[in-house]
């Protein structure tokens, strides 16, 4: 495929896998998108989807036994799997940093707030002296709305929401062209969940930054993300601007997670179930891997896993029902 | 629907004392409490689905506690059938256990990991001597194939690592069908499992409800959820309930301030719908120090001082509709 170099991110083929005593296990399989500048692409699946262990290989993070077996990440032109160890921590944080989900054990506990900033900032800009850095962090607290004398707090002090705005904060601190934020509210209640989407928003438009918001609930990434990429056992499915998506929603699985979540908004309303569970990823079935649970399997789905097929002009579908359509 | 209450709760109260260090307990003399259930009043009628929903430190998952009396209340009182279950002894307490059943949350820690399927579900059988050896097999088998897996001798004697959360949280719901109780109290029971099997175990618990004529507490923090199950729902606020009605009533017609809030805040799957969220001041005040007044006053954008001075009761402002705001309406 020809390289457009004028995205922020591209990725190409990646594949990861990890290495169990049972097994291997395909955790991320041939995954390709692109990410501009100030989008949101919302990443939605459930547990085993693939769907963190494709955001933590962005910074170089998957976890041992796992490894990047292919693929390229293009960051601004530059492939990041090809960094040294040097560069590979030049971009973590500064380039593109990560916002986890859970903010009570994402922060060291023995510290200070204000000694997280300094750290993370003199490790990246060893020139920025203390005080320097201190009056950045009072800054982004401002930004994200914590009183700026908080920043004397140990983390056990702040309520869980604060401490995801500290996160929030901590992951802008080097001013990075993209954000990872892996479930960023799954811990928080609902209002709370609600102020930091807001807030998340309200920053990536101030600073421009791309977003790849990662989440199990459809109906946060239909509201928040320009784009959705729905991933089902390790490999995308359906990836489309939200409004095509929620429109014109055409892989079997999209659309029996769209019918299987409730709608506060509507008066009456019947869910239905996807039938079956999640394949067990040491044993996938052979060919689609959502065969199994499909209410459209034909003969060719047990045998050969469908390519993706583009059906429009940005909207990409892993299913051999759009068969007539060009396949990639 | 049966107009027969099954469960009637009168001023429960439930609070926890506070640990301290070794020199503040020499130096003062009071205690402090974590209020988690202060002062509530419902019922929930035979047949019905009856929701309490809040957010985390509300209160919902002591009150369920409380129900089943796995805890003790620290002043209240709670009925089942009209017989007031909490000064009940041990013996009869075993007897109405058997129709008062609770299904908690993580279906990863509530099943024993050493005992297989087969035992953790005839378990009940045992302890009150129901049944034992092959009838007990029998009624554990019948059970399984109700819950929906099926064939039931294919689980009955694997462990519960072999299962998935969906099939783990279907054990936990027959353990506590197998006595054949009258009232479930489920703690957020699906809040584990995957979305797309959500709606599975939902509609099951909605099925048996029908067949065996069961009752529901059910308690939530997922409000989207709240309204696909419940007839009736309760808005919890720091060990309070705010708000208390139809399902109808509190979702189109919700009048506490807070409620309004909770709605407006959660997420639609819907990409063209313009949020309108209504902006909270501020965080849950502390279950320690809770504000004088109304205890949402801090946080309302409605606050008057008469919110600050006294706490609104939680009257019947339309028919079946409770509220405690004076503002409600307005």
């Amino acid at each position: 495929m020809m390289e457009k170099p004028a995205h922020l991110l591209t990725i190409e083929g990646l594949t990861v896998e990890y290495w169990a005593r049972r097994g291997r296990i395909r955790a991320v399989e041939d995954v390709s998108f692109s990410m501009d500048k100030s989008e949101t692409l919302g990443i939605v699946g459930e547990s085993g989807s693939g769907k963190s262990t494709l955001g933590l290989s962005l910074i170089h993070l998957v976890p041992y036994p796992g490894r990047i077996v292919r693929g390229t990440i293009l960051l601004e032109g530059q492939n990041i799997l090809k960094f040294g160890n040097e560069k590979t921590r030049d971009l973590r944080g500064r380039r593109i940093s990560y916002i986890f989900q859970d903010p009570m054990t994402s922060l060291n506990p023995v510290e200070r707030i204000r000694n997280h900033f300094v750290e993370l900032i003199q490790t990246h800009e060893p020139k920025v002296t203390e005080t320097e850095a201190i009056a950045r962090a009072t800054k982004l607290f401002k930004d994200v709305g914590i009183q700026p004398e908080r920043i004397d707090d140990y983390p056990h002090q702040l309520s869980g929401g604060m401490r995801q705005r500290v996160m929030i904060a901590l992951a802008l601190a080097l001013n990075p062209s993209v954000v990872v934020a892996d479930e960023p509210t799954t811990a928080l209640d609902v209002i709370v969940q609600a102020k930091i989407l807001d807030l998340l928003k309200t920053l990536q438009h101030a600073y421009g930054m791309a977003l790849l918001l990662i989440t199990h609930d459809l109906s946060i990434v239909l509201e928040r993300s320009d784009k959705i990429m729905v991933m089902y056992a390790g490999r995308m499915v359906e990836e489309a601007p939200s409004t095509t998506l929620y429109a014109r929603t055409q892989h079997p699985y999209s659309q029996g997670l769209l019918k299987s979540i409730p709608n506060i908004e509507l008066a009456e309303q019947k869910l239905t179930a996807i039938r079956g569970a999640p394949p067990d990823l040491l044993n996938p079935p052979a060919g689609c891997k959502f065969w199994p649970r499909c209410a459209y399997t034909m003969e060719v789905c047990r045998i050969r896993e469908p390519p993706l097929f583009q059906t429009s002009k940005d909207h990409r579908v892993r299913c051999y029902l759009y068969s007539g359509e060009e396949a990639q | 629907m049966n107009e027969k209450e099954i469960i009637r709760v009168e001023h429960l109260k439930k609070y926890f004392p506070v640990e301290k260090g070794f020199l503040e307990k020499l130096l003062t003399r009071t205690r402090n409490y974590v209020k988690a259930v202060d002062d509530i009043n419902f019922t929930v009628q035979e047949g019905e689905v009856f929701t309490l929903a809040g957010e985390s430190g509300c209160g919902k998952s002591t009150t369920g506690k409380l129900i089943t009396r796995l805890m003790p209340p620290t002043s209240g009182r709670i009925y089942f059938h009209n017989t007031d279950i909490t000064a009940t002894h041990k013996e009869q307490l075993r007897v109405i256990r058997r129709k008062l059943q609770i299904i908690f949350q993580d279906p990863y820690a509530s099943l024993n990991p050493r005992m297989r399927i087969g035992q953790s579900v005839g378990h009940p059988l045992e302890i009150h001597g129901i049944a034992k050896g092959t009838e007990k097999r029998k009624k554990v088998l019948e059970i399984l194939e109700r819950i929906g897996l099926a064939p039931p001798e294919q689980f009955v004697d694997l462990y519960p690592y072999q299962l998935s959360g969906g099939q783990r949280q279907r054990i936990a719901m027959a353990r506590s069908l197998i006595l054949k109780p009258e009232f479930i109290v489920a703690d957020e029971p699906v809040s584990m499992i995957d979305v797309s099997l959500r709606t599975t175990i939902i509609d099951l618990m909605l099925d048996l409800r029908r067949e065996l004529e069961l009752t529901y507490l059910f308690i939530t923090h997922d409000l989207a959820i709240a309204k696909y199950i419940s007839d009736r729902v309760a808005i919890m606020y720091l060990g309070k309930i705010v708000e208390m009605g139809s399902k109808q009533e509190i979702f189109m017609n919700p009048m506490h301030p807070y409620t309004q809030a909770l709605l407006s805040a959660i997420p639609v799957p819907n990409p063209q719908r313009q949020r309108k969220t209504l902006e909270l001041k501020g965080e849950v005040s502390s279950a320690i120090n809770i504000p004088p007044g109304c205890r949402f006053n801090p946080r309302c954008p409605y606050a008057t001082q008469k919110c600050i001075e006294t706490e609104p009761e939680l009257i019947e402002a339309t028919k079946g509709h409770f509220v405690a705001c004076y503002q409600a309406g307005t």
